[in-house]
């Protein structure tokens, strides 16, 4: 009995002060960019993070436009409403599922790639020796890596968000035969600037720190096997899409909860 | 260095794409204006009931396209709703003073808007200016209830 509830508190102690120590890990790193060396690892880090990216986030937001336009239809046209489908295609997009689907994805390709890379250079005790000849490991690889998915995040986002809308206009106008004006002006008419597009990019932005500080820490901590990075790798994708989808609802309650 | 500016040039374009994103997503998806802003002018209504109109929504004139609602509230001493709205400027000075303002819905269940119907007096509606002569929204239940009490008759 003393014994379970003895395991129960040391859960408990690891699990804070893991915690404690992912904040104190963000805090420290978040604030090491401005060199122009750390320019240029930021730059790296931006390529491989985002721009090798784009591709996947191209093809998923092509794909889910036009699944959205072509299930939107069919409900649509019941009522007869389908002039409805550009709102309906635009508001979904880009409320939910441009920076839901991105940040999942991007948890998947990137994230779990940061998380092995970071782990590695641990397992081969390149982080120590890094800390040996004077260099701060936190400034030199985790701060570029941060900064690149907090940056990165938001842009895929808007090309998903583009993407889909074509390929909803695609299937919408082009194949199932909606009107092209009212397929436009009623999305105008009921996206705002501010109220859907800005607060899709805050969540993206809150989605991209979160994400990438889940992988670079899981990385950062993780027991330096080849088993501790295989479990750090699953951790951080799992922890990630959570966190992101959970995240995702607090987010919507805020912003999107007193418009009714 | 020949690698290092082809790695420059990617994320370039990949930032720039995102920038024109965003563009795109202010200036074709949400219908953000780029004209400067006292291109407009603005009329106020007061209806008995707006129905499911929103913010946004269209302002007609024989079905054209002539503005925009900018906001709906609660005035506190009638009671009834007022709706602010935008009209394109060349129609400053131009829209009769006993102006008629309804709030209609495209198709059954489509999106609520204000028809604006123009009238015959002398005087012109200009910025500021409130439309008196209003007619509410069409509500279903309301029409319901008055046909099932004449049934009954």
């Amino acid at each position: 009995m003393k014994r379970h509830i003895a395991a129960l508190g040391r859960a408990t102690l690891d699990t804070l002060s893991s915690i404690g120590r992912a904040g104190l890990f963000l805090v420290q790193s978040v604030f090491c960019l401005p060199s122009r060396e750390g320019f240029h690892l930021w730059l790296r880090q931006m390529h491989f993070v985002g721009v090798m990216s784009v591709a996947i986030v191209l093809v998923s937001g092509l794909f889910i436009g036009m699944v959205l336009a072509l299930q939107g239809f069919t409900i649509l046209v019941g009522f007869g409403a389908d002039e409805a489908l550009g709102q309906m295609v635009a508001l979904s997009l880009v409320r939910e599922l441009a920076p839901v689907v991105a940040a999942l994805l991007f948890a998947g390709r990137a994230g779990s790639a940061l998380t092995a890379e970071i782990g590695l250079m641990k397992a081969t005790e390149q982080l120590t020796s890094m800390e040996m000849i004077g260099v701060d490991p936190l400034r030199r690889i985790v701060a570029p890596r941060l900064w690149a998915g907090f940056v990165s995040l938001p842009v895929l986002t808007v090309i998903f968000g583009v993407v889909g809308i074509w390929g909803g206009y695609l299937v919408g106008v082009d194949w199932l035969g909606v009107y092209e004006g009212s397929y436009w002006s009623n999305m105008q008419d009921s996206v705002d600037f501010v109220d859907d597009v800005l607060n899709g990019m805050v969540k993206s932005l809150v989605f991209g720190l979160v994400v990438t500080w889940i992988a670079v820490f899981q990385g950062y901590d993780l027991i330096p096997t080849s088993e501790g990075i295989s479990r750090a790798t699953t951790r951080t994708v799992v922890y990630a899409s959570l966190a992101v989808l959970g995240l995702d609802f607090v987010l919507t309650a805020l912003m999107f909860g007193d418009l009714g | 260095m020949k690698r290092n500016s082809w790695l420059e040039l990617g994320v370039g374009i990949f930032m720039l794409a995102g920038i024109l994103g965003l563009v795109f997503l202010g200036l074709r998806v949400s219908g953000l204006g780029v004209g400067v802003p006292n291109d407009t002018f603005t009329l106020t209504a007061n209806f008995a009931n707006i129905g499911g109109l929103r913010p946004q929504a269209k302002v007609t004139m024989s079905g054209v396209r002539v503005g925009k609602v900018t906001d709906i509230q609660l005035d506190p001493k009638w009671f009834d709703a007022k709706v602010t709205m935008e009209l394109d400027s060349e129609y400053d000075g131009k829209l009769s003073d006993d102006t008629t303002a309804a709030i209609l819905t495209s198709g059954l269940l489509g999106e609520q808007y204000v028809g604006l119907t123009v009238g015959g007096a002398p005087d012109m509606l200009h910025d500021g200016d409130v439309i008196h002569d209003t007619q509410q929204a069409l509500v279903l239940e309301e029409l319901i209830q008055q046909f099932v009490s004449n049934m009954a008759k």
